[in-house]
């Protein structure tokens, strides 16, 4: 099997009121010097055959991430 | 009589109340479904609001894909009018119909109120029967609502009237500019984020505002039967 994997992040000029939220309770941790949280999707895809990075970046532009809003990086990885 | 259609996806929840503002504003009413690709000789389409496919991955995300949004998309774009409620404007976005996204509520808190929106555009199928300023009090319930664009996109809906109604007397999920509802440039596609199918009768509903967007749809056809 082949493993695809695709990170879907909101795009830096979006507001990430998660992020921002889970920054806001790290001094509630003692963690004081984090100056911002972002949170992104991380998706992996299994081919039952060679990995198709075509075909992923394909699924990935169509569903995985809305270009409006979210920017994605996509690689092979060893599948374990 | 002119046939509104309201699509049911797998997690739609106000499909029934958007089935009954349509009858009672005296539409005919064809129940779709989201498998079915047949939109069954309606000459309207609401998608409502509710959480589609769970609101997976996103809101509208898998909604789009679906048989009967592919049918619709096609009939949109030929001038078909076609209104999405809360979820079904987010679909809307989805499908590229409407520009823009929805996103998270800037606050992260669910916000289920009764909202004062000033409407600012009558040119479309769904919103003729208002005055351009007149506000309204309809419904607002969404946990994504609030809706982001690029400068460059927010300017031309500007400049372009699409921006159709704004939320006053406070901005609810922190939508850019106040948006609460945008149209397509032909004026047929219309998306807003709060309710209008909640707000047509007196026993359960803050006013009758909401009849205002189903009247508008069943004139414009009117309109255009006429026409032709």
């Amino acid at each position: 099997m082949a493993r695809v994997v695709v990170d879907v992040m909101l795009k830096p000029e979006i507001l990430d009121p998660q992020g921002q939220a889970v920054a806001n309770a790290l001094p509630r941790l003692g963690v004081n010097d984090v100056a911002s949280v972002r949170i992104g999707r991380r998706v992996e895809i299994d081919f039952a055959g060679d990995a198709d990075l075509e075909r992923a970046r394909e699924i990935a532009d169509k569903l995985l991430a809305n270009p409006v809003i979210e920017d994605y990086e996509i690689r092979v990885v060893e599948a374990a | 009589m002119s046939k509104i259609g309201v699509v049911t996806f797998p997690g739609s929840l106000d499909d029934g109340d958007a089935a009954r503002a349509a009858r009672i504003s005296g539409a005919e009413v064809v129940r779709l479904w989201h498998a079915d690709p047949d939109l069954h000789g309606v000459d309207a389409v609401v998608l409502p609001g509710g959480f589609s496919y769970g609101d997976y991955l996103r809101c509208g995300a898998i909604a789009r894909f679906a048989p009967v949004m592919e049918t619709i998309a096609d009939a949109a774009r030929g001038g078909m009018p076609v209104l999405g409620i809360c979820n079904g404007f987010q679909i809307l976005c989805e499908a590229h119909l409407l520009p823009g996204a929805l996103t998270r509520n800037q606050h992260l808190h669910f916000r289920n109120r009764d909202q004062w929106l000033r409407m600012e555009n009558s040119s479309t199928a769904w919103t003729n029967h208002f005055a351009e300023g007149q506000e309204i009090l309809i419904p607002v319930k969404n946990g994504e609502g609030c809706y982001v664009a690029d400068e460059r996109t927010l300017d031309e809906l500007e400049a372009n009237g699409q921006i159709v109604a704004r939320y006053v007397r406070g901005n609810p999920n922190g939508s850019t500019r106040d948006i609460a509802a945008i149209r397509n440039e032909a004026g047929n596609v219309l998306g807003i984020m709060p309710h209008p199918e909640h707000a047509v009768e007196a026993l359960t509903g803050p006013s009758l505002d909401g009849l205002g967007f189903f009247s508008s749809v069943l004139k414009h056809l009117a309109d255009a039967k006429a026409a032709a």
